[in-house]
């Protein structure tokens, strides 16, 4: 008996009203099509998407949790990137 | 009327009892993705069952709801076939056993489709995208476990060999079905058959699967007479309402 286990593979779904793809969560298949199919039959059960992707987790480069300070602080200091500083003319909703 | 009431019931019982049987799977799938996708074709089963008994039970006019064709009928009462009712036995004979109905299911929804009950081309609408799906999802099963490994492939060929004596009985056709296709309510099925072959040797070749040469054809559970399985099946099945009599939750 093979104790290989099969690949696990991340899945994303966009729903009716969604633009973009969301990560949903992962699963286990042994290709590309048995994934798409495992995803349909786990994550769309209940009317959630009109659209899968997946793709395989190993596949994936992920920034380190320990590098965050170095990655990620510096922006918190840098408020003159956000468009907070411009006078909004009157009659613009949704801002 | 009574024709197309007793033809409502084979291919409901079809859909009750393979939908009983991948049911058994819930919670034993061979891997959680695999389990869900087995409950879903089960319960995917059971809907079209329900659909299937109401219009029967409307046709019937005695009063008897769904729920009463579903569960308080007797073993030679239920009309379908042999090859649903088989045990699940290992993950390439629930596979295979899938395959050859969900192949006959198909091409059979298809040709209702026309049907001059519009009640019945209306179900066959509903269920053919359930069942599309469903025979997608045996197709790839029976070319993986084929092109597999050794001991997959050896698992999926004798599933074949075991099963194949119960396919012939998809397409038994009696008088109700004579009847029927004359008023072109239903296909003939012996005119589904080669196209079912064809359909199932083609996922077979690339399987590298083979059929056997001759071997003779078995199954007269369309007209009620079952194998040993399915009393079990049933006393399951119908346990709670022969118990607690019109309990429901």
């Amino acid at each position: 008996m093979s104790t290989n286990e099969w690949p696990l593979w991340e899945v994303f779904i966009r729903s009716k009203q969604g633009l973009n793809h969301k990560h949903v969560g992962s699963l286990r298949a042994a290709d590309a099509e048995m994934a798409l199919q495992n995803a349909r039959d786990v994550y769309t059960r209940r009317s959630e998407g009109i659209s899968i992707w997946v793709v395989q987790s190993a596949l994936i480069t992920a920034s380190d949790p320990a590098d965050s300070e170095a990655y990620f602080e510096p922006s918190d200091s840098k408020v003159y990137r956000h468009p907070t500083f411009y006078d909004l003319p009157d009659g613009i909703e949704h801002m | 009327m009574e024709h197309t009431y007793k033809f409502l019931l084979r291919i409901g019982d079809d859909s009750l009892i393979l939908g009983q049987r991948l049911a058994e799977l819930c919670g034993h799938g061979p891997i959680l993705e695999e389990d869900i996708a087995l409950t879903n074709i089960s319960l995917d089963l059971i809907g079209q069952a329900t659909n299937i008994y109401t219009y029967a039970a409307q046709l019937e006019g005695k009063g008897r709801d769904a729920d009463a064709l579903a569960f308080l009928r007797l073993e030679h009462q239920y009309l379908n076939t042999v090859l649903v009712e088989q045990p699940n036995g290992n993950f390439a004979d629930t596979l295979v056993r899938q395959f050859f109905f969900d192949v006959y299911r198909k091409l059979l929804f298809e040709h209702l489709l026309t049907s001059t009950d519009e009640q019945i081309a209306a179900i066959a609408e509903k269920s053919l995208k359930e069942t599309r799906y469903h025979l997608k999802h045996s197709s790839e099963w029976v070319i993986r476990l084929g092109d597999g490994t050794e001991l997959s492939k050896e698992r999926a060929q004798f599933a074949i060999l075991d099963l194949w004596r119960y396919t012939d009985e998809l397409f038994y056709m009696d008088e109700t079905e004579i009847q029927l296709v004359s008023a072109g309510v239903i296909p003939n099925l012996k005119d589904l058959k080669p196209l079912w072959m064809e359909h199932v040797l083609s996922i077979l070749n690339i399987a590298t699967l083979k059929l056997p040469e001759n071997q003779g054809f078995f199954g007269a559970g369309r007209q009620g007479r079952h194998s040993e399985y399915m009393g079990f099946l049933l006393a399951q099945l119908q346990y709670m309402q022969r118990v607690y009599p019109n309990m429901q939750w």
